[in-house]
């Protein structure tokens, strides 16, 4: 076991350490591995914090908002706002998924962000899973809904017949490259923020502990210090980006045609 | 290798040591979408069920209270409105009733005085008519006298004149005669 404690193998504590899967409870249901790993502890977390926020805030149901009420009415009316104007009142049909989409991403990050914690968005399979939830939404209600005319996605108007090939190729590829673009972000930039914040905490670490340079230490706990900072907006800012992607993907399967 | 950690295709590897990448270890996305189907799925179920009904209950309820309160000041406000006209109004009406009022008094007032001095008037003229007449009449009875007296002078004038008394015709004859 040579990665036991907090991943510290040459001295430096290990920046990768902190996303690995751990099996709590191993666990296989019809052949497929279904262990309660750490990761799947953290969802239940979120899934709690998020739900027992949202209750505890509407317990009162008062006229007059408490504060955590308001919070919890900002929440709701953000995302009502968003869905409306990028997806039109139709959209508001798919209200629930990206208000739980929004508060899924947003609570687990913030979550991450306590020291020692998982961070869920980490993990390129839970983004793509996501993205792909939010793509077969996409496809599926678009062709309930207008049937072939959803094809017409890939057929913009006002374009000249002979160049219209091409549109339509380069607007499949983006199509298809959507949910790619639509993980990668998410899972990148929680990966990045949080092994640069564990790289700025081990070179302190390291500083302390080695004499004569432990003089330097204060740099490295000041840029931990702001990355934090920066950190919880990219939590914020992330799953605001994942939302409102949905809801502009959500508006092309309500209205095909440009 | 009590757990089965390589479900598939991945490169065998031992499960207790991680040898890919952990973000992008394929053998561990398995059971991350099994949760996270579960969990995701929950999430949805409780919020779309349960919790975001009851927000958006109680901003629709606001919503409802305000546009409310809104719409009773609106109606309000209109009464006070109508019942500020119907006070113009009335105060309007009062004030033409008056003047009617002021102007029929003055009206039968001049009628009044009016038909009094119609009545005066031809009083008067009554009176002086008949002031006028007894004075022809006394004229006429003055006159008549006077031609009494004057054939009553006459008879004995000329008696002592002449020495023969005329006829009281005689008298009167040349009498008429002379005032002609």
């Amino acid at each position: 076991m040579a990665s036991t404690h907090n991943g510290a193998e040459g001295g430096m504590p290990d920046p990768i350490h902190q996303f690995e899967i751990k099996r709590l409870l191993p666990l296989e249901l019809f052949g497929l591995d279904a262990s309660f790993t750490n990761s799947a502890l953290y969802m239940i977390i979120t899934v709690a914090v998020t739900f027992g926020f949202l209750m505890y805030a509407t317990r009162g149901r008062s006229l007059v908002p408490s504060r955590i009420q308001s919070l919890a009415e900002i929440a709701y009316e953000f995302i009502a706002k968003m869905v409306r104007d990028s997806a039109g009142k139709a959209g508001m049909q798919f209200f629930p998924l990206v208000f739980t989409l929004f508060m899924f991403i947003l609570i687990a990050n913030m979550i991450s962000m306590v020291p020692g914690s998982f961070t869920v968005m980490s993990h390129i399979g839970v983004t793509a899973a996501l993205a792909l939830l939010v793509f077969a939404t996409v496809i599926i209600s678009g062709l309930i809904k207008h049937g072939f005319g959803f094809l017409k996605l890939f057929v913009p108007s006002g374009v000249p017949i002979y160049v219209l090939p091409l549109v339509s190729l380069i607007e499949i590829v983006s199509f298809l490259s959507r949910p790619v673009s639509h993980s990668v972000r998410l899972f990148a930039n929680m990966l990045a923020g949080h092994i640069t914040l564990k790289v700025f905490g081990g070179f302190a670490v390291m500083l302390i502990g080695s004499g004569t340079y432990a003089a330097l230490t204060p740099l490295p706990v000041f840029m931990a210090i702001a990355i934090t900072a920066l950190e919880f907006l990219v939590s914020f800012l992330q799953a605001y980006v994942f939302a409102m992607l949905t809801c502009m993907y959500l508006n092309d399967a309500l209205h095909p045609s440009h | 290798m009590a757990t089965p950690d390589n479900t598939g295709t991945e490169i065998p590897h031992d499960g207790a040591h991680p040898v890919a990448f952990p973000p992008l270890d394929g053998s561990t996305v398995a059971p991350q979408l099994v949760w996270l189907a579960i969990t995701f799925g929950a999430l949805y179920l409780l919020l779309s069920r349960i919790a975001l009904p009851r927000i958006g209950e109680v901003i629709e309820e606001r919503r409802d209270r305000i546009q409310r309160d809104l719409d009773s000041a609106e109606r309000l406000k209109g009464e006070t409105e109508q019942a500020l006209a119907a006070y113009e109004q009335a105060l309007a009406d009062a004030r033409a009733n008056a003047n009617a009022i002021a102007k029929e008094t003055r009206d039968r007032l001049a009628q009044r005085v009016d038909a009094k001095q119609k009545q005066v008037d031809t009083e008067i003229e009554a009176k002086v008519s008949e002031a006028e007449r007894r004075i022809d009449e006394t004229r006429t009875k003055a006159l008549t006298s006077v031609d009494e007296i004057a054939s009553g002078i006459v008879g004995p004038l000329v008696a002592n004149l002449v020495g023969t008394s005329p006829s009281d015709d005689e008298v009167k004859t040349a009498l008429a005669k002379q005032s002609d």
